[in-house]
């Protein structure tokens, strides 16, 4: 079913009484999720991530705005009648029930024609706990199963009573790496086979990257971009995003434009035309820009000669890492301390002297202005 | 070695407090098990004739005991259930009104900090029959149209009436306290979480909020029978000191006539009636604790 959020914003009064001021944690929110497909909601930690979960559950009212669940205005209607399932951040998995019982617990509130026999019950019960593989659990309480196990239990729970909607708040980041890996994509293949729309929220980039369908990116409880996670990816519509995403962290560097072309410090870095992510329409006027390079977007060059576009830095490392090989480097512009360019580990060059050059892949370089 | 150096100094942080219960708690009963074994004591002489139990078989015999004993599980048998099931009410409600809670949770918990004499004084007023009036409960029945009833010196139902109202009233406060915070201490999320699923109001009471505070309810419910089963204080507060007459009587009010009251200075029997009531409690306290093994659930 598909999800519409029409101008949604929510406001908290200031816990601080003294305080007049409130809190805006959803601010304007606008987006359309397709049915059947799997959207992260991507953000640091206190942009608004959860309480846009929570409006979308009901839990919470929003102060202005719409929601449709499909052509259904659901905006007023409370969370028990939505017919969401959500999986809570801690799982919320009910202490003294065993698995079963609490697989089991929305089944048994279900009334009037909905309202199913024992068998029935125990035959839902089974296949939700058969989809996210823990039939040989059933027995054991909550405190009796890792991580892993206990989420896989909130999602048999929030997915038993067949939701037209599934919310996942942050289901993974109790997991050490190598089960939030596997989990992962467990959860995309549950998705998959059951296709309930399903909100994802992470402050993880790179879970949302891997196994949503597409991404909005929340900032301060605005939307800063929502597309398909490789569109974002590629070409970031500000330097927030651009920043956000990718990990290592993108570079970033103040710059000029001038005369068609981005200059950091002195050298003339790249042609403006041929950035594939820059938008052409604005023209190109000449001022002040963040000039944002990915690690990969970086090509060393041993002997740069005369070219007259190269990017020079100082040079302080080297770190090989297998496949793949850091140079650490700083340059004056750059905003942060360090630089590291990841280049193939065969293509390792030779620096002499304290001097590294650099040439810059065009679709990896996305240029901001400062406002 | 560090094994009994660790051993050694536990058992003289253990010592303060084993010496304390020895000398007034182990020692004392020990005591009160061979005086209760001890036939014909004369209290003058410290002499008594041989040892057998039948200083039980008075007891078990004497009607003041008996009707003691009948009093005492009445009281306990009402109270306790009764009581736990009013806190847990007012308690519910006062979680439901965060707004005015600590006013109200102030107001409940008066009675705890309130002398049970001057409770019991007020009880008079609201119950004793005087010269002048019949009391403020009998004023309210006869605007009904009903007959004024003597609750103090009356028929026993009526003054068991008042004894267990009274009961309830004084073990409330502390009952309501402990609720409150147990009520307060379950995560609301798992509330959240069967709002989102549908949960009717009474289910998520019975199957969330009542297994989750459970381990404070049986709490609750064990110090209410053991309290109960000691109750002496509150029957004079009402009654007076004269139980007996009164038909009032407690197996601990029992006990204590049997030491210090007019037809006192018999220590055999009342250490019989003290080792009667200690058996009581300790098999309900056992029987509470096998139902408790099914049905509390602790973290
Ligand atoms: N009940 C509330 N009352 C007041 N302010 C609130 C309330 N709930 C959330 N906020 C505020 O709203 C903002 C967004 O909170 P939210 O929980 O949605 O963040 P989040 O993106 O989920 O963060 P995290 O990744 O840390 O879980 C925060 O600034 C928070 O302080
Ligand atoms: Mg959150």
């Amino acid at each position: 079913m598909k999800i519409i959020l029409e101008n949604l914003t929510k406001k908290f009064p200031n816990r601080n009484k003294k305080e007049k001021s409130e809190v805006i944690a959803v601010n304007n929110f606008s987006f359309e999720i397709e049915d059947g497909k799997l959207l992260g909601l991507l953000g640091p930690s206190g942009c608004g991530k959860s309480t846009v979960l929570n409006l979308i559950s009901g839990l919470e009212k929003p102060t202005s705005g719409r929601i449709f669940f499909g052509d259904d205005d659901v905006t007023n209607l409370p969370p028990e009648n939505r017919e969401v399932g959500l999986v809570f951040q801690n799982y919320a998995l009910y202490p003294h029930l065993t698995v079963r019982e609490n697989i089991r617990f929305p089944l048994e509130n279900l009334r009037g024609n909905r309202k199913l026999t024992k068998d029935q019950m125990e035959q839902k019960v089974l296949e939700a706990a058969r989809l996210v593989q823990i039939e040989s659990l059933l027995d054991r309480k909550p405190s009796e199963m890792s991580g892993g196990q206990q989420q896989r239990v909130a999602i048999a729970r929030a997915l038993v009573k067949k939701p037209r909607v599934l919310l996942l708040d942050e289901p993974l980041s109790n997991l050490d790496a190598r089960l939030r890996l596997q989990t992962r994509e467990e959860l995309k293949r549950i998705q998959l086979e059951t296709g309930i729309t399903t909100i994802f929220v992470t402050h993880d980039q790179e879970e949302a990257m891997s196994i949503c369908d597409s991404i909005v990116v929340m900032k301060d409880g605005s939307i800063m971009q929502h597309g398909a996670p490789q569109d974002v990816y590629d070409s970031p519509e500000n330097l927030f995003v651009a920043k956000f995403l990718g990990s290592p962290q993108i570079n970033v560097f103040e710059g000029q434009i001038k005369d068609g072309f981005v200059y950091i410090e002195k050298d003339r870095v790249i042609e403006l035309k041929d950035i594939t992510s820059f938008d052409k329409k604005q023209g190109a006027p000449d001022g002040n820009v963040f000039v944002a390079v990915r690690p990969e977007g970086f090509i060393t060059v041993s002997d740069p000669g005369d070219d007259p576009i190269i990017l020079r830095c100082s040079f302080d490392k080297m770190e090989v890492m297998g496949r793949d090989t850091s140079i650490i480097c700083h340059n004056p512009a750059a905003g942060s301390a360090v630089i590291r360019a990841i280049i193939p580990s065969e293509d390792r060059p030779v620096i002499m002297g304290s001097e590294v050059c650099f040439k810059l892949k065009p679709s990896k370089v996305h240029v901001f202005y400062t406002e | 070695m560090n094994d009994k150096k660790q051993t050694l100094l536990a058992l003289i942080c253990l010592l303060p407090a084993i010496l304390f219960l020895g000398v007034f708690m182990v020692y004392p009963m020990i005591d009160v098990f061979t005086y209760s074994l001890e036939e014909g004591y004369n209290f003058a002489s410290q002499s008594y004739f041989g040892i057998g139990k039948y200083n039980y078989s008075y007891v078990l015999h004497d009607p003041y005991f008996i009707r003691a004993l009948k009093n005492t599980f009445f009281i306990v048998l009402i109270t306790v259930p009764l009581s736990t099931i009013i806190a847990l009410i007012i308690s519910l409600a006062l979680s439901s009104v965060p707004k005015l809670k600590e006013l109200f949770q102030t107001i409940y918990f008066l009675p705890y900090v309130t002398n049970t004499l001057a409770v019991g004084l007020v009880f008079m007023i609201l119950f004793r029959k005087t010269a002048y009036t019949d009391g403020m409960i009998n004023v309210l029945i006869n605007a009904f149209g009903g007959e004024s009833i003597d609750f103090i010196d009356g028929p026993y139902a009526a003054k068991m009436f008042v004894m267990c109202l009274y009961t309830i009233w004084v073990v409330l406060p502390f009952k309501i306290l402990i609720l409150t915070s147990a009520l307060a201490s379950v995560d609301p999320i798992y509330y959240k979480a069967a709002q989102i699923d549908a949960t009717p109001r009474w289910r998520v009471f019975t199957r969330i909020t009542l297994p989750m505070i459970s381990p404070m309810v049986f709490y609750l419910v064990i110090t209410g029978f053991i309290g109960a089963f000691k109750a002496y204080s509150d029957e004079v507060a009402l009654f007076g000191t004269d139980l007996n007459a009164a038909g009032m009587n407690t197996i601990v009010g029992y006990i204590y006539d049997m030491l210090y009251g007019n037809s006192g200075g018999y220590p055999s029997y009342a250490s019989a009636a003290a080792i009667i009531l200690f058996a009581i409690v300790l098999t309900i306290t056992v029987i509470n604790l096998l139902v408790s093994r099914k049905t509390v659930f602790y973290r």
